[in-house]
């Protein structure tokens, strides 16, 4: 048994479309001096760094050499993580694990992504296999687009049902200054209006049908750091830890074709070891709020009844019931999550940061209205692995 | 200064075309798979001696099972559709470094025989007939080079 762990700090640039003004560096720096702030630390207080991107999307390598000046890791130890799309929740896990070794105190995780600076269909369609997949792969929007042809058909899922989850992620952004994307003339407008709107509009193209532009996530620049802290530290340091209840991951697949499209097995069984080691039994009652990687609208239906939300087929009625708002009983998302803010890199320590905010009771205009014992954090990878990290208010026994 | 005007000291240097070409190893089952493809226009799975299930492409170890795998089994070059999508929008194939043409179909297809899928083009964009659970045959290139791509497409029955 290692030692508990909590975050203590969070930091995040806002983002946003393009940062000319910044290069890598001064970047990563923004949210490092922005999670230390946080957690009333210095750069001397921290005793080793794990830092991850996605390498090919800027095109340079090596980012745990070249960004210590920002990263604050001259001289300390410090390690690359870049594990696709889940690579900042996969820095979270790293960072956890150097914690609860009982090696270091204090570790920092960052996560960062400048995806303005390539075609990032382009860079995605170079993260899978030349021979048998690159020829005819269209980018992570293809990806998707076929695990949605088949939920739908499966149970015969309608677009507004897609739709509806797109516009809980936007509305929910309008409440976080951090967010890419602010819909400001969603504002004030009915749901059912909003949906309908983007279900019958021209202008909302279809990019691969059945995912039209309003179905997926923007490509953002941007950066996360977070503290993480042992049991000895944490809360002389922060006066609510976020504890580390669980983490997991799953891979399962070599070739996309490999893959069973009726259940995403890696989120579903992950999801499931940390809720047993955490002792939860019914997620949607225990769990108080969440902060999952749901790159595109559907993964907002199907990935709710993998991860044990509810029953299968039975997403679009969890979400159109209002469950999943921020004024229902289990809000998903109230940062407007990955389809209104996409940094890769940065996009998983964003979930698990921000759900530690929901625990720390920090997360200012977007703090769910009710008690936050449970706060569920997913990251997502290609297609499609998975990393979860359960954190929790109360120390874990 | 307004931020228009900041803008434009701001400088993005273009790295321009670049080309760093690679040689992949496709391994035995491979090689003899894109061979068989390239010369007999014929499609071959590996089948675990433990679960049964039949990989295509072949491979050697199936990791479920994390046991090697000797048996080859003839698949049809008919399956089905397990999962679809028509891809719209437009980019650059990092690959060719042009355009790729769309829209097109893009189809996961269960060969007869399989139990895995192989992607590939549909020569259908119509949303009315690319569907999950239709029925679809492989169409050979008529010059074959030893690639996935001696598949020119899968076209519906
Ligand atoms: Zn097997």
């Amino acid at each position: 048994m290692g030692k508990r762990v909590a975050i203590v700090g969070f930091g995040q640039t806002y983002q946003r479309s393009s940062r000319k003004d910044v290069n890598g560096v001064e970047l990563i720096n923004e949210a490092v001096q922005t999670a230390l702030k946080d957690a009333g630390l210095t750069i001397n207080d921290i005793d080793a760094v794990v830092i991850g991107n996605m390498d090919h999307f800027e095109g340079i390598n090596y980012v745990d050499m070249w960004s210590v000046e920002g990263s604050g890791a001259v001289m300390k130890p410090i390690i690359k993580v870049t594990t696709g799309g889940t690579t900042g929740t996969t820095v979270a896990m790293c960072a956890y694990y150097h914690v609860a070794s009982g090696l270091f105190d204090r570790v920092l995780a960052i996560g960062w992504e400048k995806n303005s600076e390539s075609d990032t269909t382009g860079a995605i369609i170079t993260a899978f296999h030349p021979v048998w997949e690159r020829p005819n792969l269209g980018g992570a929007i293809a990806g998707l687009a076929v695990e949605a042809s088949k939920y739908m058909h499966n149970y015969k899922i309608t677009e507004r049902d897609g739709a509806r989850v797109a516009v809980r992620e936007r509305l929910h952004a309008l409440n976080n200054p951090y967010a890419h994307l602010h819909q400001e003339w969603m504002k004030g407008m009915k749901v059912e209006q909003i949906v309908d709107m983007l279900v019958g509009s021209e202008q909302n193209q279809v990019l691969a049908y059945p995912l039209r532009m309003s179905d997926m996530c923007p490509r953002t620049d941007g950066a996360a750091a977070a503290i993480f802290a042992s049991e000895d530290v944490a809360e002389k340091l922060a006066p609510i830890p976020a504890w580390v209840h669980a983490t997991a991951n799953r891979h399962n697949y070599v070739y996309l074709g490999d893959l069973d499209w009726n259940v995403n097995e890696t989120l579903r069984d992950s999801s499931r070891k940390v809720f047993k080691k955490a002792g939860i039994k019914e997620p949607l009652k225990q769990i108080d709020v969440c902060e999952l990687y749901l790159p595109y609208s559907y993964a907002g239906l199907k990935w709710m009844e993998d991860i044990g939300f509810c029953g299968p087929g039975q997403g679009p009625k969890l979400v159109w019931d209002g469950i999943t708002d921020m004024d229902g009983e289990m809000p998903v998302n109230p940062s407007g999550g990955v389809m209104s803010s996409n940094p890769i890199g940065a996009t998983g320590l964003i979930r698990v940061g921000e759900a530690a905010l929901q625990i720390m009771r920090k997360a200012g205009t977007r703090q769910v209205q009710k008690d936050v014992n449970f706060a569920f954090a997913t990251g997502f990878g290609g297609c499609s692995w998975a990393d979860v990290m359960l954190l929790g208010k109360n120390k874990p026994a | 200064m307004d931020k228009k005007e900041a803008d434009k000291e701001l400088l993005a240097i273009d790295s321009g075309d670049m080309f760093q070409p690679y040689r992949w190893s496709v391994g035995k089952y491979g090689s003899k798979f894109l061979l068989e493809l390239k010369e007999n226009k014929k499609l071959f799975g590996v089948k675990c001696p433990k679960c049964g299930r039949v990989y295509v492409p072949p491979r050697k170890v199936c990791g479920r099972c994390f046991v090697a795998m000797y048996e080859f089994v003839p698949v049809s070059d008919e399956g089905e559709i397990v999962v679809c999508a028509i891809i719209e929008f437009g980019f650059v194939d990092p690959e060719t470094g042009k355009q790729r043409p769309v829209p097109y179909g893009y189809v996961f297809v269960k060969l007869d025989g399989a139990d895995t899928a192989l992607p590939h083009f549909l020569d259908s964009a119509d949303p009315e007939k690319v569907k999950v659970g239709a029925r679809v045959k492989a169409v050979f290139e008529e010059n074959r080079k030893g690639s996935i791509m001696d598949i020119k497409h899968f076209t519906l029955i």
